[in-house]
């Protein structure tokens, strides 16, 4: 058991996993280089999202902005939301949340494509009938 | 409080609920009910997502058009306001876990400004769109978008001659169409000979515009919503971090204050490049 005020362990991760700790806790401060570095890292992705728009890529621009966006969540969920240090069990229910949306919406569309998309005459101008 | 319990926001086990065996039982507890929350928040958005995506599918002429009416500088301005709330929090946890508690005061309050940032913008910008009738269902302005360019910085001046022929084209046409319950192409068809020299031609205006706006409003209120929330949530934080009660043994609710933020902060992520950056 570890008393109050006591110095904590330079090499504990922090890891749930690693060993047992008496029931008491144990923090693992993430290092300040690795937040800085983060946001730093989300800001870039932000610019590169905007500028993306700039260039006509056709279908790709929507792919590219998923794409920098699933990125951009994936480093905020892993350090700033500490995943990666965390019980695996976390990141399991993340991810199943996402997963889940993604078939939600995937069959949905799926669903949606099957139905004729212009019964009112132009309800659906831009879509090849 | 003992000199050892002010160092670590930690006086013994005074801090444990009777009904846990150890501290890190009971964070790990708290921590697990957490993450199920933020699951449940995910699928709520997933909802409002879906009906973005199957929309999008089937027009994407609405959205194409839509997205020019939005601002995309002060939502990238948002982006980078929220993102650095992120940081900061994360920070703050950083703190709240090595007892360094000036500095956790000092970053949570950034962190809650940050939030009253984020809304002051978004008050900007809804103020613009309701100003010039950019808004959900029978609320948008068709007419107003027509005669003002949809109003890209100048204040929208209600044009005497189109608002009477708004509604003088209502009217008239109201019998042919009121069958197809398709009266604001009535007024659309009417006014196209007036408004044709300035501002959007009636033709290049999709049909059901103002659906994207209704998604609009949904989706950034609902985060908005959420931002309420969270800086209620850091407001709660922040004052019992001056009253110091967290320190290296002490730090749960600050954890999971931190991570509500940063799913905040994820919704926006993509609620950004989806609404503002269509291309």
């Amino acid at each position: 058991m570890q008393e109050p005020g006591q110095i904590l362990d330079p090499n504990d991760t922090g890891s749930v996993l690693d060993e047992p700790h008496g029931g008491d806790l144990h923090p693992h401060p993430v290092p300040l280089w690795m937040l800085g570095g983060v946001f730093l890292a989300l800001i870039g992705l932000t610019v590169l999202t905007v500028a993306v728009t700039y260039v006509d890529l056709g279908k790709f621009n929507l792919w590219i902005a998923l794409i920098v966006a699933t990125l951009k969540a994936g480093l905020v969920a892993e350090v700033f939301m500490h995943l990666m240090w965390d019980r695996p069990f976390y990141r399991v229910a993340f991810l199943s949340a996402a997963v889940f949306v993604m078939l939600f919406i995937g069959i949905a569309l799926m669903d949606t494509g099957a139905y004729a998309p212009d019964v009112i005459q132009g309800y659906a101008p831009a879509i090849e009938q | 409080m003992s000199k050892a319990a002010r160092e670590t926001g930690y006086e013994g086990r005074s801090h444990v609920a009777h009904y846990f065996d150890t501290a890190l039982q009971q964070y790990e507890t708290h921590k697990l009910g957490l993450w199920l929350f933020l699951v449940t928040e995910i699928l709520m958005f997933g909802g409002l997502f879906c009906t973005y995506a199957i929309y999008r599918a089937r027009h994407p002429e609405i959205f194409m058009y839509a997205h020019t009416l939005l601002d995309k500088n002060l939502g990238a301005t948002n982006t980078i306001v929220l993102l650095f709330s992120s940081f900061t929090m994360a920070w703050s946890v950083r703190a709240a876990m090595l007892g360094q508690r000036k500095l956790l005061v000092g970053l949570l309050a950034v962190t809650l400004l940050c939030g009253f940032g984020f809304l002051g913008i978004k008050a900007i910008e809804y103020n613009h769109k309701w100003q010039h009738g950019l808004l959900w269902g029978e609320r948008f302005d068709y007419a107003a978008l027509q005669d003002h360019g949809g109003g890209h910085g100048e204040e929208l001046i209600v044009d005497e001659h189109g608002d009477e022929a708004a509604h003088h084209g209502t009217e008239e046409h109201a019998e042919e169409h009121a069958a197809e319950g398709d009266e604001v192409m009535a007024e659309l068809d009417h006014d196209a000979e007036i408004a044709l020299a300035h501002g959007h031609a009636p033709e290049d205006i999709p049909r059901n515009l103002h659906i994207f706006f209704g998604i609009y409003f949904v989706m950034t209120g609902l985060h908005g919503v959420h931002v309420i929330a969270g800086m209620i949530l850091i407001g709660w934080l922040l004052r019992r971090a001056i009253r110091g009660d967290f320190g290296t043994r002490n730090y749960t609710a600050v954890d999971l204050g931190g991570l509500y933020w940063h799913l905040v902060d994820l919704i926006w992520i993509f609620l950004f490049p989806l609404l503002y950056l269509i291309h």
